[in-house]
């Protein structure tokens, strides 16, 4: 039996696929249909400061291989996550990361210090890649000072394993991922959505409400791929690949190509049991080709 | 109440006319647990342009021969490819989804369905039918070629129509009927599925009539289960997953311009 144990900085993982956040709600969602404590870990919905109602309909629209959403960061806050949806969750037998998200410097650090008191909470995604809300989000991810701010404030506060998922919409990806690793991050993950957008040709309008979306799906996953492999050859911390991953062989492409753990998310919408599927795919895969170790294979190229 | 996927086996596909059609899908040992209202995501292989599952109503359960009928329209490439699919094939669904119709405490209610509006109608009109709760139904449909179903409803309850073009029932859009505009309206309770603009029609007289008003939404949606919240519709306790919270509101929750 092949061993799929990895590890991302602290975090120990039984298995290098995650839930990727906005995509897989709490994993209560998805009881009905999956052993969620088989997987490596669940990255539960990006939590804000305070409770958001995100954007106006319409959030989404199909597009060919993939979607556009704009959800915009619809949570009710992280004191509401840490009375009502953590002690409903935190007995999960899988690794549970909390997506933090901001607007300020100061709201990602308020987020991330209360977070950092929870005990079955071992890791934090800091989101400075969010493109659907009008202030920060993606701001931070789009330039190497404003990034190294905010990563910096919140190393400060927060003690336990930090990732911190980039945006695929700059010009040089490695050199955020750079300024991200000096500034204190433990790990990064990547990509967040590509900025896109879709018109009604009939009506001559946008289909979403805040014209413009997140483009995520199978349509992106070669700009993914691309991106985890730049940057897993430019930091030395591990690197989390995502970005239209539908079934084990994407997954191994993320791994070769540099990924120490991978997140699945909007294949999760069309296959709730995809997340679990995978991770089968993936021994399969090792054990077929009798590689020991899931990290024989990482960067393996 | 728990949530299945499975690969069902499709009984029977049949046209009723050029735009619709209905598929029969055999559930065994879980069709108890379904209720009026409630839906189903449908996975649509090998159509190159639907990426999504598409979410479609129950129409009808048939508890004898343990089948569940959808009611489908063709509007895109995901619906008619599912129009191609055969008898014997197997089609991957997720369902039950969604909250249900609320059990009748009133005296008689009249059920509004407006195009493929009428799918969730007919499972709760044979509802109603089973608990002895009196209802009418009042469809809409562009002309006499594009109404399917009637007979079914017919045999159930008293059936009003109303069609465009006048081809059959009264002419004139569905809120223009003569049992909506002419005076009291002799109902307690109206629940309607339609377009969304029709719905907000329905629910301007229900309201101008002091009538309790219920509503089933179909905004666009991606996984059904509550997990990307982009099917949300702005209500007074916030925005709510038309997929968990709905599809069926009552109109006072909803923040519609009435």
């Amino acid at each position: 039996m092949a061993d799929l144990k990895v590890k991302i900085h602290d975090l120990e993982l039984n298995n290098p696929v995650l839930t990727a956040s906005g995509t897989f709600g709490y994993g209560e969602e998805f009881d009905d249909f999956i052993d969620v404590n088989r997987l490596g870990g669940i990255i539960v919905k990006g939590t804000t400061a305070s409770k958001r109602e995100g954007n106006p309909y319409p959030r989404m629209v199909e597009t060919p291989s993939g979607m556009l959403n704009a959800v915009g960061l619809q949570n009710k806050g992280v004191d509401n996550f840490i009375s009502d949806i953590y002690p409903r969750i935190k007995n999960y037998k899988t690794k549970i990361i909390v997506n933090v998200s901001g607007s300020t410097i100061s709201e990602y650090v308020e987020v991330s210090e209360k977070i950092n008191e929870l005990l079955n909470i071992p890791a934090i995604e800091l989101n400075i890649s969010c493109p659907n809300v009008k202030e920060g989000g993606m701001a931070f991810g789009t330039s190497c000072q404003a990034a190294s701010e905010v990563i910096k404030a919140v190393r400060k506060v927060y003690k336990k394993t930090l990732i911190v998922k980039l945006s695929p919409n700059v010009t040089d990806i490695s050199e955020i991922a750079v300024a991200a690793e000096n500034s204190g991050a433990d790990s990064i993950s990547l990509i967040n959505t590509l900025l896109g957008m879709a018109i009604d040709a009939e009506k001559r309008k946008p289909i979403l409400s805040t014209i413009t979306g997140g483009l995520s799906g199978p349509a992106i996953k070669p700009i993914a791929i691309r991106m985890v492999w730049q940057v897993a050859k430019a930091v030395k911390i591990p690197v989390i690949g995502l970005g239209g991953i539908m079934n084990s062989a994407d997954a191994i492409e993320f791994i070769l190509a540099g990924a120490t753990a991978i997140q699945v998310g909007t294949s999760n919408f069309i296959d709730p049991q995809i997340s679990i599927k995978i991770i089968d795919g993936i021994e399969k895969y090792l054990n077929h080709h009798k590689i020991n170790s899931i990290n024989e294979l990482i960067g393996s190229l | 109440m728990k949530k299945h996927i499975n690969n069902l086996k499709i009984i029977n596909r049949k046209s009723l006319n050029k735009d619709f059609f209905l598929i029969d899908l055999s559930v065994p040992h879980t069709i108890n647990e379904i209720l009026p209202g409630q839906f189903v995501e449908v996975l649509i292989e090998n159509s190159a342009n639907t990426f999504l599952r598409r979410p479609f109503s129950i129409h009808d359960i048939d508890y004898e021969k343990q089948t569940l009928s959808l009611l489908i329209q063709i509007v895109g490439d995901g619906t008619f490819e599912l129009s191609k699919r055969k008898s014997g094939e197997y089609l991957n669904l997720i369902y039950p989804l969604g909250n249900s119709f609320s059990e009748p405490i009133n005296e008689k209610t009249l059920l509004i369905g407006g195009g493929a509006g009428i799918a969730p109608l007919l499972f709760l009109a044979k509802h109603f039918n089973r608990v002895h709760h009196k209802f009418s139904v009042l469809l809409g449909v562009r002309s006499e070629n594009y109404l399917v179903r009637f007979e079914e409803f017919k045999r159930l309850a008293e059936v009003f129509i109303s069609t465009e073009d006048g081809s059959l029932g009264e002419k004139g859009f569905i809120t223009n009927h003569s049992i909506l505009t002419q005076g009291k309206i002799g109902f307690d309770k109206i629940i309607t599925c339609g377009p969304k603009p029709m719905m907000k029609a329905v629910a301007n007289i229900a309201s101008d009539q002091n009538i309790d008003c219920e509503v089933s939404l179909e905004n666009t949606m991606a996984c059904g289960i509550g997990a990307c919240l982009c099917c949300v519709e702005e209500t007074k306790h916030g925005n709510l997953c038309v997929c968990i919270d709905g599809p069926v509101f009552n109109v006072k929750d909803l923040k519609w311009q009435i």
